[in-house]
């Protein structure tokens, strides 16, 4: 690794660890409803919100009210969405006059967006109004976003209560997440964005004659605003096609910086979150330790597998290693403003986190340098995951873990005291499988499928790793696209949805049948015999868990993937 | 200690068992018991599935296929049975206890006692509940019930395995008999506690058989997460059969098949029910009966142990240490009269007297030896006995009723503080006096048994907190509790205190374990999470138990403990060995599966196998024999140390995990070289 890689890398690490806390105490008193900073600004816009819905903030719900609360919102805000896109044309803040868009792409895009998934099989300049934009989709940047946090604050509270039926309020922590934490954050961050030189507007296209004399026409928007919330929400759907790598959507290395940092902000202050709310900090740091462990372990290896770049071009006499005037390496699909160290850090925390925001093309990645971004995915998006839905995805692997652990010590296994059942198993077993069934289950019918095949930019293992990343990508409501893969069609558009509903929808409802039935549980005392589940040595086992559980499930299809072709680029071939 | 046919312990591979197991795992490959273990389950009908190919192979034409699906069906037959074997052996140990058991319920006849009182023969099957029979000598008892008259030695090692007999008598804690056990000598009067069929024995045939067997919740758990993986990798292999064919490479059934056998958790899966079984024949080994294996597991997740004073911490009977005379008493004086005293005291504890009287003065003088006796025994109401000898008045017993015996007198002050020191250390001090003045006290002090505070320090360490029950006042229970290194005591208990302590631990969330075995012990036993009842005890006590201690030893519910907490570590290393395993797997089979079409993929045969059918059949020749190889571990539970869950954890993940992971890279290979051998 070179020294610039080196302090970049520091730098990121020491401003996450930074944030965490502040973060982590904010997000514990906003949801525990406790008075903030903010409670002035925006309590009575709460109070009135709650008036005008006739919502009592004080009444909770079981896990089966909030699961319904949750779906019927989500069901909701999918069809307006849906609605939206397809009348368009009649509706305002359109000048560029674009028409309705197909059905197939519109269910696909109301299913990525409402499941925090936010792929995009279009172009956005290309295809939606400003209004669509800002009224349809960045209305579920915020929603999607304090969906997924809502539920992973309700099953925290399922965790740490013991002996009662409720978690929690769906539609006061729903109202608390986007006014206290997603909107005055978002603003902020656009402020900055604006101030570093991304466009905030709502002008028409502006058609250029270049120095060669060329007619040229550059997109306009209210960029910054819709960015700020792409990446704090972990949505990572971009204003335009080319997402994070355009000019006006991350101008400098600067924007780029802040960029990584938000999109891990909310995840990271999240496992800050649980520690407080468990009363036991160490238990939170237990959970980002391993997150942590996992994101360096590939960022290290994206970083040395791209800077290594391609044999084959050293066999053409061309450099690859660094010089102070060359980044060396890999820089195929790169920007040349944020070089192999940024574009590696950027493609890590994006796959890590399901943001799903773009700064280089995963595909032009060499095999191994692309297969970490896979990787990622695979995982299962806990590696801070999605806003929210990283820590409750990480649950079903505590579960597990704890449930081996349990058993190889000799006890009924336990999590911060609650017993772990077969109840709790057969949930998470349901939310692991329904993960693997659509990701594996899927790619298997596109790889054969020749409707689906025509789709393929590349043919032989590459064609297979990006429609595998594909499946992934929708099931994980990542969002970021491996490219090479055209995915507007009506095969892609509908699969894809169904796999985003799935690995949103079958990995809540039963994470929130867990808090439900963790809730009910009394709390055993701890003891030298419990098994402690604060230590680096569950980090390290959860970190063990999460690898095995994704590797087995995913080793043959990565050995003829990523695996495969970088045998081959060994051998001399190239896809 | 003679040990009856029933309970002597057998090798783990007795021959006769091993015989009869190899049948019952044959007769287990029916799929409508299999299914019942969704992993084997799906191996058999891989079995089923690669034994047809083999079937077409052979009149096909292809060189060798037929030979290789043959050896790969062969060899997933032969998985399935070593399950299934694993299985019978476990129940085999328990089916040759319950044949010993059956053989004790020969026909008998009663004497039944109708309502005129007359005695009529009946055959034991047809007495029911409420019947009353007359039991004597020789007689064997016609059923469960309990005595309501007489006094009666009987001979229980049909189910205690004890050859010494035991006392029943009509009243108190020790009525309670069992059907088919024999009555040695007098006769007692029995009502009939339950109905042919629901009897003591009848239950134990069953149990000890595994006919009522049922799944324990942690084994649920256990068969969810491993049907879950096996419904993962069945996804894993199917859509690899895809991507083959995107990659122009057509995968076979039989090879498709092995790699999901293979992948699929076949250790455990093989092994998880017998794990199970032995687990209670364990605890049967230890002559424990446990009512479900869901006491045994709950017995590893004890958190609070509370044990009886008497029998369990201290030896039954506390023992004379020390006479203290008082001032102007010579301690052979006072030997002597405490000598006399006692001489009438069949007690241990006057028994103990005696012997320590005998340290100062060996023998009597003859005159005394001789003198007319009267001798006054004890009475509740009084609280003292003694003997009136040659006009001499001399009276043992509490202190405070023998200092009321002085009079004004009272204690002599130097007395005084030696009782008040005594009953500071935990031990009973009992005073002497002669014609109303007082000697000296003796100094009788509870035994605390070898070895307890050592065990107590375990049990600590594997985090439980053990709670001393006594009857004995808060000063003694103390003093004892802290000679013991118990964590605390419950002074004074009553069987109502006794509930209260036990739903307040409970409410905290902990699994409490007892013991007990009198009636009044009954709604404690059944409100606590591991009830163990003597064998001696009442058969109230014994039907609110879950477990039955045949031998009657509190310190039992210890290794009960420890059974438990082994039983539950077996299930997760072999959950980890089986996982780890899969790694070594992989990298056999899918370089074998697609090199024809990649030949780079050969990098990823890091064994160096030596073809694609020898590195396949090896995995799964390894995947069958590792199950054969584990069944002993499987049967005898993996080796328990008592130390804290971290330490524990890390040993076990050392051994089943990363040792999960190396052996089957150095067994798979060395399959390799001996099918390569065979030149297949």
């Amino acid at each position: 690794m070179t020294t610039n890689a080196i302090i970049q890398f520091a730098a990121y690490l020491i401003v996450l660890i930074l944030i965490t806390k502040p973060m982590g105490v904010f997000l514990a008193n906003v949801f525990r409803g406790e008075w903030t900073f903010l409670t002035p600004i925006f309590g009575w816009i709460e109070r009135l919100i709650y008036r005008m819905c006739g919502i009592d903030p004080n009444s909770e719900m079981k896990w089966t009210g909030y699961s319904t609360a949750m779906l019927i919102f989500s069901a909701v805000s999918g069809l307006i969405l849906y609605g939206i896109l397809r009348l368009q044309q009649y509706l305002p803040w359109n000048p560029q006059g674009f028409g309705a868009v197909a059905p197939d792409l519109s269910f696909g895009t109301a299913m990525s967006f409402t499941t925090n998934t936010n792929w995009q099989a279009y172009s956005g300049e290309t295809t939606m109004s400003y209004f669509t934009q800002m009224a349809g989709l960045a209305f579920h940047n915020f929603a999607s976003a304090a969906v997924g946090i809502a539920i992973a604050v309700a099953v925290v509270r399922g965790l740490i209560r013991s002996s009662v039926q409720t978690i929690g309020n769906f539609w006061v922590d729903l109202v608390r997440c986007t006014l206290y934490v997603l909107l005055p954050i978002s603003v902020i961050a656009t402020i900055v964005f604006v101030a570093a030189g991304m466009i905030q507007n709502l002008s028409p296209y502006v058609t250029l004659t270049t120095l060669e004399g060329a007619k040229q026409t550059i997109a306009m928007g209210p960029v910054a605003s819709q960015e700020a919330i792409k990446i704090l929400g972990t949505n990572g759907g971009g204003f335009f096609n080319a997402n994070s790598a355009h000019p006006f959507e991350n101008p400098t290395a600067l924007t780029n910086f802040i960029q990584v940092v938000l999109i891990f902000s909310i995840g990271s202050g999240l496992t800050y979150m649980l520690g407080r709310m468990a009363k036991d900090q160490k238990q939170g740091w237990a959970i980002w330790g391993a997150m942590t462990f996992l994101f360096l372990a590939g960022l290290v290896t994206c970083y040395v597998a791209e800077q290594s770049g391609n044999p084959i071009l050293s066999k053409l006499g061309i450099e690859r290693t660094a010089t102070d005037t060359q980044p060396g390496g890999n820089m195929e699909g790169k920007e040349v403003r944020y070089g192999i160290t940024q574009s590696t850090l950027f493609a890590t925390v994006t796959t890590d986190a399901s943001c799903g925001a773009v700064n280089s093309m995963h595909e032009s990645f060499t095999p191994i340098g692309g297969m970490v971004p896979l990787f990622n995915i695979l995982l299962g998006e806990v590696i801070f995951g999605g806003v929210g839905a990283g820590l409750y995805g990480i649950i079903i692997f505590v579960i597990l873990s704890v449930f081996i652990a349990g058993l190889m010590v000799g006890r009924t296994p336990e999590y911060l005291g609650k017993k772990i059942e077969y109840r709790e198993v057969k949930l998470s077993m349901i939310a692991l499988l329904s993960m693997a069934f659509c990701i594996l289950g899927f790619t298997a019918w596109a790889v054969v499928y020749p409707t689906a095949l025509k789709s393929l930019a590349n043919q032989g293992p590459h064609g297979l790793s990006e429609i595998l990343y594909a499946f992934a990508s929708a099931t994980g409501n990542n969002g970021s696209a491996f490219a090479g893969l055209n995915a507007n069609t009506q095969f892609y558009n509908v699969t894809q949805g169904l796999a985003e509903l799935v690995g949103r929808f079958f990995v809540i409802v039963p994470m929130l049948a867990v808090a439900g039935s963790m809730a009910k549980k009394n709390v055993v005392p701890a003891s030298t015999g419990t098994f402690l589940t604060n230590t680096p040595l569950f980090s390290a086992l959860l970190v063990m868990v999460i690898l095995i559980v994704a590797g087995l499930t995913f080793f043959p299809a990565l050995s003829l993937g990523p695996i495969l072709e970088h045998l081959l680029m060994g051998a001399g071939k190239l896809f | 200690m003679a040990k009856h046919e029933i309970h002597q312990q057998k090798k783990l591979f007795d021959p006769k068992i091993v015989k009869r197991a190899s049948i019952d795992a044959l007769k287990k490959l029916d799929p409508r018991v299999l299914y019942k273990n969704p992993v084997m389950f799906v191996v058999e009908i891989g079995a089923v599935l690669t034994t047809y190919y083999w079937f077409r192979d052979l009149g096909g034409s292809e060189q060798g296929a037929a030979l290789f699906s043959g050896l790969i069906s062969a060899w997933l037959w032969f998985t399935v049975l070593f399950a299934t074997f694993a299985e019978a052996m476990a129940e085999g140990r328990g089916k040759a206890q319950a044949d010993a058991l059956r053989k004790t319920k020969t026909e008998t006849t009663a004497k039944q006692i109708g309502k005129d009182g007359k005695t009529t023969m009946v055959n034991a099957t047809l007495l029911r509940k409420g019947d009353i029979v007359l039991v004597e000598a020789g007689d064997v008892i016609p059923g469960d019930g309990d005595a309501i008259e007489g006094i009666a030695s009987v001979d229980e090692s049909a189910i205690t395995g004890e050859s010494a007999p035991v006392i029943r008598e009509s009243g108190g804690d020790r009525c309670a008999v069992t059907g088919g056990t024999r009555v040695i000598s007098d006769w007692l009067k029995v009502k009939i506690t339950s109905n042919p069929g629901e009897t003591f024995i009848d239950r134990m045939i069953s149990l000890v058989e595994g006919a009522a067997r049922q799944k324990t919740p942690n084994e649920i758990a256990l068969t969810i997460l491993l049907s879950g993986m096996t419904i993962i990798f069945l996804i894993a292999v199917v859509a690899l059969f895809f991507f083959g064919q995107y990659l122009s490479t057509t995968i076979s059934v039989v090879v498709m098949v092995s790699l999901l056998v293979c992948l699929i958790p076949t250790t455990i899966g093989g092994l998880l029910s017998a794990i199970g079984i032995a687990g209670i024949d364990r605890v049967l080994q230890r002559n424990v009966l446990a009512m479900s294996g869901r006491a045994v597991e709950a017995a590893g997740d004890v958190n609070t142990l509370l044990l009886d004073k008497t029998g369990t911490i201290t030896i039954g009977n506390r023992m004379a240490t020390e006479f203290i005379a008082a001032p102007g008493v010579t301690l052979e004086y006072l030997s002597q009269t405490i000598h006399l005293s006692s001489l009438a005291d069949e007690t241990p504890e006057g028994r103990s007297i005696v012997a320590l009287a005998q340290q100062t003065v060996k023998e009597l003088p003859a005159e005394l030896r001789n003198a007319e006796k009267t001798f006054i025994p004890f009475s509740a109401h009084t609280r003292m006995s003694g003997v009136d000898i040659g006009g001499r008045a001399i009276r043992k017993g509490a202190v405070d009723a023998i200092a009321r015996l002085a009079g004004p007198t009272g204690m002599p002050d130097g007395l005084t503080q030696s009782v008040n020191a005594i009953a500071t250390s935990g031990g009973t001090p009992l005073a002497v006096a002669e014609d109303g003045r007082v000697l000296g006290v003796i100094h009788l002090k509870d035994i605390v048994k070898q070895g307890m505070r050592e065990r107590f320090d375990q049990l600590r360490a594997m985090g439980i907190k053990t709670v001393m029950i006594t009857g004995d006042n808060p000063l003694t229970a103390k003093a004892i509790a802290a000679e013991a290194g118990v964590d605390d005591f419950l002074a004074e208990a009553t069987p109502e205190t006794k509930m209260a302590l036990i739903r307040k631990e409970q409410a905290s969330g902990k699994l409490v374990a007892m013991t007990g075995d009198g009636t009044n012990d009954a709604p404690a036993l059944a409100q606590a999470d591991v009830g163990v009842a003597m064998n001696t005890g009442t058969m109230a006590a014994k039907e609110a138990a879950n477990m039955v201690d045949l031998d009657s030893n509190p310190t039992k519910l210890i290794e009960v403990v420890e059974i438990g907490k082994q039983l539950l570590m077996t299930r997760g290393a072999l959950t980890t060995f089986s996982i780890a395993n899969d790694v070594a797997k992989y990298f056999a089979i899918i370089p074998a599966m697609f090199m024809g079409a990649f030949p780079v993929l050969g990098a990823l045969n890091i064994m160096g196998l030596h073809t694609p059918q020898s590195a396949i059949l090896s995995a799964v020749i390894f995947n069958a024999l590792i199950i054969i190889a584990l069944v002993p571990l499987a049967l005898k539970g993996i080796k328990y140390r008592p130390l804290g869950a971290a330490a524990v954890l890390r040993r076990n993940i050392l051994i089943y995990g990363v040792g999960g992971v190396i052996i089957p890279f150095i067994g798979i290979k060395a399959i390799d070289l001996v099918v390569a051998a065979f030149g297949i």
